[in-house]
């Protein structure tokens, strides 16, 4: 029931094909996506990558909110919507009609998990996200939460401010912060994970296997002919 | 002492219960003259010793200038100007507003999401989608729709200089040349806000009237309502 209010409007039909990867940071989504890209395009598919927080326009406005710490758990989830909205309207949906497999690092569940780790109503941004295409295939790479800080931690990053969920005020100290904050994010992970049907990857395997299986995945969901739809463009964005 | 309450969605880490001002919403379409009657209503209240405060739509410090630089290239999607609009107001609304109900001032607020409402519903947004991404805003203590026909809005427009862009729905666009265009996007708009009038009980003023007849009743109304509340506070006190 969720899932059909959560996409409501959508109605435009196409052809083309979304693929999604989602989990928490170090997880090693990014790199699984990157690994697949490559894969598909040497099969002569038509690839663009999408990635969160790409809008020119709105980009200015979250990086002053981001900067400047102006931004509050309502202002972050709707600016963050805004350019997830442009994307779509740009971006995503005409690659869609056009025949194209679309790969999504992150998409409306980090919004998810995201904003209601920090405190968001979760029907309202479910519903807030209603405008966006479903996805052929979403997966979830799942980790235990120390791994994925030890991958992340362990190299010493600069957190920035709301990656850390400073602005929850659930630590002083950055890392803690973080640690928290991830650890929230990843409760609501598990529980999206059910409610939307999403794929579940086991992200502690080595990362070859990984990829053997990511491929096994989509492989029933690829057009049949590739590249039979749409070539002219050059195969590649 | 009363208490303000949101259109259902919780705002996030943010308490409503300290919350003593006024927050009175004038609405009413593009050139109907707004600007006029809440810089006199401004002049009036402050007469009668309350504090004011105004917000008015795209004056965030977040979002201002990205709307504005969106708006000049007409370069972002339209449901994205929707949420971008969105931000801005849940900027004003917890950066502005908030703060001044807390202090007890009058905020006024030169529209307020029922026109955003209005215009997404114009360029195609689902009413039941709009409204819920609004849920969190703050019902006003009084809504006042400057309410006038797109017949006796045209002069006043076109006496006042030249056809705006957006005012016209030329994003859209609705007719052939910016006049078809503004007259067929003003009636929709309108049209939107008769309906939400309805469903959000506005106090409506025939704004097609000489300008002092509508500020004299805008003042009288407001004034008398801010009166009202106080003695009901002051009746509260032990």
């Amino acid at each position: 029931m969720i899932h059909v209010e959560t996409y409501g409007q959508v109605t435009n039909r196409h052809t083309g094909r979304l693929f999604i990867v989602e989990g928490i940071d170090g997880s090693g989504k990014s790199t699984q996506l990157t690994l697949l890209a490559q894969w598909l395009r040497s099969l002569g598919h038509l690839v663009v990558f999408s990635e969160w927080n790409s809008s020119p326009i709105v980009k200015a406005t979250t990086s002053r909110g981001k900067k400047r710490h102006l931004l509050t758990p309502l202002s972050f989830s709707l600016i963050h919507a805004t350019d997830f909205s442009d994307r779509v309207e740009r971006d995503i949906v005409p690659a869609l009609k056009a025949g194209a497999i679309v790969l999504a690092d992150r998409y409306v569940y980090t919004a998810f998990a995201r904003d209601v780790a920090r405190g968001v109503g979760p029907s309202w941004v479910r519903r807030l996200y209603r405008f966006a295409p479903v996805p052929t295939m979403a997966i979830y790479f799942r980790v235990p939460l120390d791994v994925a800080l030890h991958r992340i931690l362990s190299g010493r990053p600069t957190l920035k401010w709301y990656e850390a969920g400073m602005d929850l005020d659930l630590h002083s100290d950055v890392t803690e912060s973080y640690k928290l904050f991830q650890g929230r994010i990843q409760n609501e992970y598990e529980k999206i994970v059910g409610e939307f049907g999403l794929e579940v990857m086991d992200a502690t395997r080595p990362v070859e296997v990984q990829q053997r299986l990511l491929r096994q995945m989509v492989t029933p969901w690829l057009p049949t002919t590739p590249g039979t739809v749409v070539r002219g463009t050059g195969g590649a964005r | 002492m009363r208490t303000f309450q949101t259109y259902g969605e919780v705002l996030p880490r943010v308490s409503l219960s300290d919350l003593s001002g006024w927050l009175i919403v004038v609405e009413g379409t593009d050139g109907v003259g707004r600007t006029t009657h809440i810089n006199r209503l401004r002049a009036h209240l402050e007469r009668l010793g309350y504090a004011v405060a105004e917000t008015g739509l795209s004056r965030s410090d977040l979002a201002s200038r990205g709307i504005h630089r969106a708006k000049m290239g007409n370069t972002l999607g339209s449901n994205a100007f929707n949420l971008f609009y969105a931000t801005d107001f849940a900027d004003r609304l917890q950066q502005q507003i908030l703060p001044a109900l807390r202090s007890g001032f009058v905020m006024l607020t030169d529209r307020y999401v029922y026109s955003l409402i209005a215009r997404a519903i114009v360029r195609g947004a689902d009413p039941d989608w709009i409204k819920n991404v609004y849920s969190f805003a703050l019902k006003p203590d009084a809504v006042f729709y400057l309410r006038i026909g797109v017949e006796e809005l045209v002069p006043r427009v076109v006496a006042e200089g030249p056809f705006d862009y957006w005012e016209s729905g030329m994003d859209l666009p609705m007719g052939e040349d910016l006049y078809d265009s503004f007259i067929e996007y003003q009636r929709r708009v309108i049209s939107q806000l008769d309906e939400l009038a309805k469903e959000y009980s506005f106090q409506t003023i025939d704004a097609t009237r000489k300008v002092d007849a509508i500020s004299d009743e805008l003042c009288e109304s407001v004034s008398h309502l801010l009166a009202s509340r106080r003695s009901e506070s002051a009746e509260e006190q032990p």
